[in-house]
């Protein structure tokens, strides 16, 4: 479902994104591990067709991302990092916009936001105007946003940043019950995460994965612990620079 | 093209649930009447086509007001990283521009078309050529749109509204001033002439004299036209740019 080949990603000369490599199939959740500044970020907005990347190859089943953008586009649900929202809207008006720009209209448009107000838990604020949101319910109408027309291919940037624990466990939980149907693609610097939804994980650092297996496996890799790979296979790097 | 029309319906909206709108298209109307009726010397003149004492104040006012309602454009896009939701829906970067352009040209044309007492006055009051009244409706609303694509082109270059608007005014005022008559006169005592004949084709007053005069002349839609079509491509040029 998303097939990613040899990503490059330069800003100037640094390098973001370096010969980046990985799939996810169709009921897989991939955990993107990694320290700030790895370049989780960078990629998703390559994969999302947000910026373009400098090389290497992206299809979203089976539809190439730099030749058929809009299409492509059609197929992914995406919550970007820092949950952008129209101020100035109401929820249920701003998710009724994305529904009419992914060409979603009248009665459908009506149950796909009722759907997703449901699904992310946003009854009470629903009328609400976003500007006077807490950051939690900020982030979950980013995420029903991205779920809106129920999409095969969702892809969440660090989707439990900001949340109380309550509703971090909530979000895993729907990201693990999303996961059975759809290719989930999410990143997190949070190790508890991956254990508690992913089905694999790959470590990132300074552009490129260091690690790659089920929890279990990377759990293996460190001697028992996530905590102690996370910091094998990612200071040994820093340490070099520095 | 639908989901141009779907962003156009949100800014619109947005335009009027901000106080923004009625502030700019209100602060419009009562200066536009206020230098009318003084320094238009409206009544004295009988300016029955109300060139010298209505149309004339536009391009004074706009080079002020159009920035205001342009400078959140794609300014406030990328200060909220709105414009990262907006990349990644199935919509094309055109699509976006044209509908926050429209939206932003529909509060101006709000603006422009809310003046209609006036009209009404004066074929109340004497036997105006409605014509050219028309042609210079149509002259003010393009050196408007003129303004506001200018300003989208200046927002497309920061996240910061403040910045915009000091900048897109500046170009507005520049442009407003530097082929203004007393101007162009001092201008030409000194300057060479090329600088002079090419103020006066940057400058708007060549252009909106004409049509406020009530000539329909082509090389002035060519000129509104290509200013507009040019900020545009500008735009996305300069939003591709940055995102890459
Ligand atoms: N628009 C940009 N221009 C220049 N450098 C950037 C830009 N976006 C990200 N970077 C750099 O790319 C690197 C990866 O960033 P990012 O993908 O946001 O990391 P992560 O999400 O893993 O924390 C960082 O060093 C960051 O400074
Ligand atoms: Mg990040």
């Amino acid at each position: 479902m998303i097939e990613v080949k040899n990503l490059t990603k330069r800003f100037g000369p640094k390098v973001a994104v370096d010969n980046l490599s990985f799939t996810v199939t169709k009921g897989e959740v991939l955990g993107f591990l990694g320290p700030n500044g790895a370049g989780k970020s960078t990629t998703m907005r390559m994969v999302t067709g947000f910026f373009p990347a400098t090389s290497g190859d992206i299809q979203i089943c089976g539809i190439s991302m730099r030749d058929q953008a809009e299409e492509a586009k059609t197929k992914i649900g995406y919550l970007p990092e820092s949950a952008p929202l129209y101020n100035d809207m109401t929820v249920s008006s701003f998710l009724g916009w994305v529904a009419e720009m992914r060409g979603i209209k009248g009665k459908a448009k009506k149950e796909a936001v009722s759907r997703v107000i449901d699904t992310c838990f946003l009854q009470s604020v629903a009328k609400q105007a976003i500007d006077t949101l807490s950051k939690g319910y900020r982030h979950r109408t980013c995420l029903a946003q991205s779920l809106i027309h129920d999409p095969e291919v969702l892809i969440l940037d660090e989707p439990t940043d900001g949340l109380d624990p309550n509703q971090k466990h909530e979000v895993r939980r729907l990201i693990k019950e999303l996961g059975k149907e759809k290719a989930v693609l999410f990143s997190t610097h949070i190790l508890e995460e991956v254990e508690a939804a992913c089905s694999r994980a790959v470590i990132v650092d300074r552009g490129r994965i260091v690690a790659d297996g089920t929890p279990a496996e990377l759990k293996e890799k460190g001697d028992g612990s996530l905590h102690e790979l996370f910091r094998k296979v990612t200071t040994r790097d820093t340490a070099k620079v520095a | 093209m639908k989901t141009a029309l779907a962003i156009y319906k949100r800014e619109l909206s947005a335009y009027f649930t901000r106080p923004t709108a009625y502030a700019i298209i209100i602060i419009f109307l009562i200066l536009v009447m206020a230098l009318t009726f003084t320094f238009g010397r409206f009544f004295r003149i009988g300016d029955a086509n109300l060139e010298y004492s209505f149309f004339f104040w536009h391009p004074w006012l706009f080079m002020l007001l159009a920035p205001a309602v342009g400078m959140g454009l794609w300014s406030d896009e990328q200060r909220t990283g709105t414009i990262e939701l907006l990349g990644t829906l199935p919509t094309t970067i055109w699509s976006a521009i044209v509908g926050k352009y429209l939206a932003a040209a529909t509060v101006c044309l709000a603006a422009v078309a809310l003046t209609f007492p006036i009209w009404i006055t004066v074929n109340r009051l004497g036997e105006p050529d409605n014509l050219t009244i028309f042609s210079g409706y149509l002259g003010s609303f393009l050196v408007c749109c003129t303004f506001l694509a200018l300003t989208m082109l200046v927002s497309a270059f920061t996240r910061d509204q403040v910045v915009c608007l000091i900048v897109s005014v500046a170009i507005c005022v520049l442009m407003v001033l530097c082929s203004y008559g007393d101007f162009v006169i001092e201008a030409s005592k000194n300057a060479p002439r090329w600088l002079v004949e090419a103020m006066l084709s940057f400058g708007v007053w060549d252009h909106f004299r004409s049509l406020m005069r009530g000539a329909f002349r082509l090389q002035d839609f060519v000129w509104f036209t290509t200013l507009i079509m040019a900020s545009l491509i500008g735009t996305s040029a300069i939003l591709s740019a940055r995102r890459s």
